[in-house]
């Protein structure tokens, strides 16, 4: 028995000290995402006293008119973004996806992945000098470039997915469509786009997420009153902050946790 | 031979929002940084090298000819480098043990393990750095349990210090060290882990001899994935370092702001990008040199 239990200790997977480390690791990563999400209930002003189970903070965030204004702008800049790179990207993944190298490739994948490779506050800048000499050249101030600047960078991240599930394809299915008289865009129509389609729901969703996280590109692209929830907080949170904050930024995480959840089932499937 | 037109045709929209809203900027910026600054902001259409000169160097106000080491800027350059290494270093501390205690779950626990450490990747890194805000404020949860334990009777001053900079960028950048080198773990090969022990190797030894060697590529993949943003960050350091304790982010974003110094900033921006392209390369450099080495 003794031996049998010593046995059992010795497993080639334990490093010591390694089990403690991680668990500690997960507390720190979480701990402060559930602090903030419980004094979201406070019913009292403090972040750090606990006074009692409320909803006000929450009532308070859906009554003020700038939160509700600069969410709204957000989801819909998320929405327009995401769709806008989602189609670009799913032809640039069909462009670029099973068929063999061409010249230029390269650059085409330099370009496509450049916005992952420089510093937001680089390109946030950049798009700052570019956007302010257009301005004063045709006097636009529209979304326009907001929507432009999130498309751009939402572009790989739409990109990846897409590709991955491209490859996944078997060439023999399309063979299979021409053998059977299907021209080449009933063939696309009928078999490549409908197993495309997780991938690019995929691109969607992540780029829906990197549009609505998206802090520096906004702040330095936007014009007056043109704030996204992410500028908003940045903003706000210079000052002293109530538990209003909490509130929003619950409901926030809440919004991305489902996306992401959807998105690791539809990326999980994919795989079997 | 068939043409290539078709593919291009296809990438072509892409191609197009790309070089408007991400390339082309940058071009600018390269022009701008030899331009003399506006008044307001902006930029004169006059040829200047003044900015690159004020990266590094500053002039006496009264005698121009006097020139010095700009020290602030220079104290910035080392404390977003000395700031970025340290996150780097803390998270392959934190990032190697978590990845290994993921790696060794059984296989369907490990999903939910690994999303886990996905969750915070995906979570927006203002809220990240906020609730890192909530927790080492003045009046903020720690302090709150320390004086309420009795421990301390005024609070910590923990914000607005590189520190607090240091803590916040460990904290959002995390993920990003953890999930390649679960990945190399996941391909590790194990019976190489039960061979050394059967030769009685100690687990330093196995750790040092015939894990970390595998693991190598996931860790430089780790350390470049943690150091280029943290060389870039702009959101953490201005939440928790505040003015004091500016990074090259900072700096930057200060000379479209206040400085209005628009040419000194596409200065400091095309240095910071030199510094990232700096890290893949050495990054690039590396993974051929160990492929190289395993083929040999």
């Amino acid at each position: 028995m003794g031996c049998a239990v010593a046995k059992a200790r010795f497993s080639i997977n334990r490093l010591p000290g390694f089990g403690l480390i991680a668990v500690a690791t997960f507390v720190m990563l979480y701990l402060p995402i559930i602090i903030l999400v419980v004094f979201s209930f406070n019913a009292g002003v403090s972040q750090s006293h606990w006074d009692g189970f409320s909803l006000r903070w929450y009532q308070a965030a859906f009554n003020n008119s700038q939160v509700r204004d600069v969410s709204l702008r957000s989801l819909w800049l998320a929405v327009t973004a995401a769709s806008f790179a989602t189609i670009l990207a799913t032809l640039a993944a069909l462009g670029t996806t099973r068929v063999g190298r061409f010249p230029g490739q390269t650059m085409i994948y330099a370009l496509i992945n450049q916005p992952l490779m420089v510093p937001e506050i680089v390109t946030g800048i950049a798009l700052l000098i570019f956007v302010a000499a257009i301005k004063v050249q045709t006097g636009y101030t529209g979304m326009g470039y907001l929507v432009a600047a999130h498309t751009a960078f939402c572009i790989p991240f739409a990109y990846l997915p897409i590709r991955a599930r491209l490859e996944t394809l078997d060439h023999a299915l399309e063979a299979a469509a021409a053998d059977l008289y299907a021209s080449p865009i009933q063939a696309f129509r009928y078999i490549t786009l409908p197993l495309m389609v997780p991938g690019i729901l995929a691109g969607f969703m992540l780029g829906f997420v990197i549009s609505l996280d998206t802090v520096v590109i906004t702040e330095f692209v936007k014009s007056a009153g043109q704030d996204t929830l992410p500028t908003y907080m940045l903003g706000q949170l210079r000052r002293a902050v109530t538990p209003e904050m909490n509130a929003i930024a619950t409901l926030f995480l809440a919004l991305s946790l489902m996306i992401v959840t959807a998105f690791f089932f539809i990326t999980r499937t994919r795989g079997r | 031979m068939r043409g290539h037109g078709w593919k291009w045709l296809l990438c072509t929209p892409a191609l197009i929002v790309l070089v408007l809203a991400a390339s082309g900027p940058l071009l600018i910026v390269a022009v701008y940084s030899f331009l003399s600054p506006g008044n307001m902001g902006g930029v004169v259409w006059e040829f200047s090298l003044e900015a690159w000169f004020r990266v590094f160097f500053r002039r006496d106000i009264f005698e121009p000819d006097q020139v010095a080491w700009n020290t602030a800027h220079l104290q910035v350059f080392w404390r977003s480098i000395w700031l970025s290494l340290q996150t780097t270093f803390i998270c392959a501390f934190l990032g190697f043990p978590t990845a290994w205690f993921i790696a060794t779950r059984p296989r369907h626990t490990r999903t939910i393990w690994l999303f886990l450490i996905t969750i915070p990747f995906w979570t927006n890194l203002l809220i990240r750095t906020f609730a890192i805000q909530e927790m080492i404020r003045n009046n903020g949860t720690i302090n709150a349990v320390l004086i309420w334990t009795g421990v301390i009777d005024s609070p910590i001053q923990m914000m607005f210090s590189e520190f607090a900079v240091l803590l916040g960028m460990a904290y959002v950048f995390l993920p990003l060290m953890v999930l390649p080198l679960y990945a190399a773990m996941e391909k590790m090969d194990f019976s190489l882990v039960e061979a050394g022990y059967d030769l009685y190797a100690s687990r330093l030894n196995v750790l040092w001899h015939i894990i970390l060697p595998q693991v190598k590529p996931g860790f430089i993949a780790g350390s470049i994935l943690v150091f280029i943003p943290a060389i870039g960050a702009y959101v953490t350091p201005r939440i928790l370092g505040g003015g004091r304790t500016m990074m090259l982010g900072n700096l930057i974003a200060l000379q479209f702001g206040q400085g209005r110094n628009w040419p000194l900033g596409a200065a400091l921006a095309l240095l910071m990008l030199v510094m990232v392209v700096g890290a893949l390369i050495f990054y690039l450099r590396v993974v051929g040199r160990s492929d190289g080495v395993r083929r040999g």
